[in-house]
């Protein structure tokens, strides 16, 4: 065993794989900007962008900081609540109010990160889920902001204005761009952090914590400032679904919604850098396949998730990566 | 506040520390499983709901309360057998997440398979006729059934306390949570002790979710609310530590009666206030060991 980790550390990965793993930013954005022209349902790319967005900011915490959090639909929930309701109370304009969704993920990820970080281990999982579940009632209770039971109506956005010029949200095409261009700008913001000093910090603290400690960095500030990073693209996540959605249900505040991004990241590959889209896609294409034949989804949705950890625990994208590297 | 008496407060009490009793069958399950077995069982709350409709099966075919007592914990754990053998046993040594994950997707098709089975609407649940009615317990009178549920939690906590300090298989559960591994050079084996440590930890859940059935009604959802607040007991109380879960399940059930007398609408976020206050003060929990954790 020792002698074949030697081995590996040894192997040089191929030209090829190195110059796509530079680029990957741009090749990634080639495939989305061409991914609705093949793909026959505008709206739910538009999802699987938006929800791959999210799942993204999940695996920075749980794929490369290895941090299991059962918490993030609060962050997503806040950042999809706090947009809507700046423009649905307060008129706010859309970039402002995606700006606004994003701050309130990072705000949401510092309190429940400062809490949750105290503990270790395992206690994580549990302690984000039941913070989030707080931040559920917080928001489920302020029925004049948020409204409560019936989720916020109304976030209606029907021309943006880029620059002067006046671009039609409600047309599919339009709307998809738009929202790409914002997950484009955060692939590429995640690609810097991880190939940052900051971002084998990150990777460190996950190998070997007591070691990281040891080399002189403040564990716990990495685990906060992670979270809040993750807290930053969840919450631009849900600010683009309130956009999208034109709605935000109390349901994407739930839980459950927290357990999709887990599902989607271990699905496609954690710690991977394409891993959550792949998982998102496949996971939301499923979804419009078998949602067709059966109301039992979530059958399918236990069972995906028992089969990826018995069996398939590296995901889509892991696997195809150690194909690749092997 | 008119109309707020001693009295009232005190009945409060009461009521509170009858929910906390099944926060403390929650919790001590939980607790149990992952004092000894590091899993987190994420199906907890999934299994609790799936006592109350094995109840509710149980009721409709004839069987009366006493006998769903001892059968429902018995099919229960009897599921929480065949799963931590088939499902959790071949990830033990792959690292703390995945079991955590497996009884998370677990969770998704045990209520699944309830909802195809009763539908997804939800039932009541009758209260058994001899616990009807209310007995005066000096501050005013009190549902029998919920005094019967706080009696209830007692035996239970009794037996399982004389089985862990008083059998040697107790003391074998006692040593392999402290250290699996010597339990193991001393010739014990430990995968039959975690499997039934497991299985007794369902059944307690599927008891406790079968005490709450005439509380509360049952539907497929009522298992996922009540997970949240069994984490907070634990971690409250500590994890792994028996003790800690019970006083954790007690105060968390108090403190939300309480709320629910003075603030209502503050009684659902009252308890994760009291998570966090515990978390910044004492962040192992009431009698959590430092270091268990890592």
């Amino acid at each position: 065993m020792a002698t074949d980790l030697a081995f590996e550390a040894n192997r040089q990965p191929s030209p090829m794989l190195e110059w796509a793993t530079r680029h990957r930013v741009a090749l990634a954005s080639l495939f989305l900007l061409v991914f609705p022209l093949v793909m026959p349902f505008k709206a739910l790319a538009v999802m699987i962008l938006i929800y791959g967005l999210y799942a993204l900011g999940f695996n920075l915490l749980f794929g490369y900081l290895g941090l299991l959090s059962f918490g993030h639909s609060a962050l997503f929930g806040a950042g999809a609540y706090l947009c809507g309701i700046a423009i649905v109370h307060f008129g706010w304009p859309w970039y402002l109010a995606i700006g606004l969704g994003l701050v309130a993920g990072m705000v949401v990820a510092l309190v429940i990160g400062a809490l949750a970080i105290r503990t270790r281990g395992i206690y994580f999982a549990m302690v984000t889920m039941a913070l989030s579940q707080c931040v559920y009632y917080l928001f489920y209770q302020a029925v004049d902001l948020t409204g409560g039971e019936n989720g916020l109506r109304g976030v209606n956005l029907k021309f943006v204005n880029i620059f002067g010029f006046q671009v039609d949200f409600l047309d599919p095409l339009s709307r998809y761009y738009i929202i790409c261009s914002f997950v484009i700008a955060a692939l590429w913001v995640l690609s810097r952090i991880l190939a940052s000093p900051f971002g084998a910090v990150i990777e460190a603290v996950r190998e070997n914590e007591a070691r990281a400690r040891a080399s002189g960095y403040d564990v716990m500030l990495v685990r906060l400032l992670t979270f809040v990073l993750s807290g930053a693209f969840c919450g631009l996540a849900g600010a683009l679904l309130a956009l999208h959605l034109s709605t935000v249900p109390i349901e994407t505040m739930h839980y459950e919604t927290s357990g999709l991004a887990v599902m989607m990241c271990l699905l496609g590959g954690m710690g991977t850098f394409f891993g959550p889209f792949i998982g998102a896609a496949v996971f939301l294409l499923l979804e419009n396949l078998v949602s067709v034949w059966t109301s039992h989804w979530q059958l399918f949705v236990g069972l995906a998730f028992m089969v990826c950890v018995l069996f398939f625990p590296r995901g889509i994208w892991g696997t195809v990566m150690e194909r690749m590297k092997a | 506040m008119a109309g707020l008496t001693l009295d009232l407060i005190g009945m409060q009490l009461f009521a509170g520390v009858a929910l906390g009793a099944v926060y403390v069958l929650l919790a001590i399950g939980l607790s149990l499983i992952f004092g000894m077995l590091t899993v987190v069982n994420f199906a907890h709350g999934a299994f609790y709901m799936l006592g109350a409709y094995v109840g509710l099966w149980l009721m409709a075919h004839g069987g009366n309360f006493w006998l769903c007592l001892v059968l429902v914990p018995l099919v229960v754990g009897g599921i929480g057998l065949a799963v931590e053998r088939v499902l959790i046993r071949p990830l033990y040594g792959r690292g703390i997440d995945y079991p955590l994950l497996l009884t998370f997707g677990l969770s998704y098709i045990i209520v699944e398979l309830v909802r195809i089975t009763f539908g997804k609407a939800g039932f009541p649940f009758d209260t058994p006729e001899v616990l009807q009615g209310a007995v005066d317990i000096g501050v005013g009178y009190f549902p029998l059934y919920r005094l019967f549920v706080i009696g209830a939690t007692a035996v239970i906590l009794f037996g399982l306390w004389l089985f862990l300090e008083r059998t040697s298989f107790g003391l074998i559960i006692r040593a392999g949570a402290r250290d699996p591994l010597i339990v193991r050079v001393l010739g014990v084996n430990v995968s039959r002790v975690w499997l039934i440590v497991f299985g007794m930890g369902t059944a307690i859940a599927a008891f406790a979710g079968l005490l709450a059935a005439p509380l509360q009604g049952v539907i497929p959802e009522m298992g996922g609310t009540i997970l949240a607040e069994a984490f907070v007991v634990t971690v409250v109380g500590g994890m792994g530590s028996l003790l800690g879960a019970v006083l954790a399940g007690i105060l968390v059930g108090v403190v939300v009666s309480m709320t629910s007398l003075f603030a209502p609408e503050m009684a659902k976020v009252a308890i994760f206030a009291l998570m966090a206050l515990v978390l910044l003060i004492r962040p192992q929990g009431f009698f959590g060991r430092a270091g268990l954790m890592s």
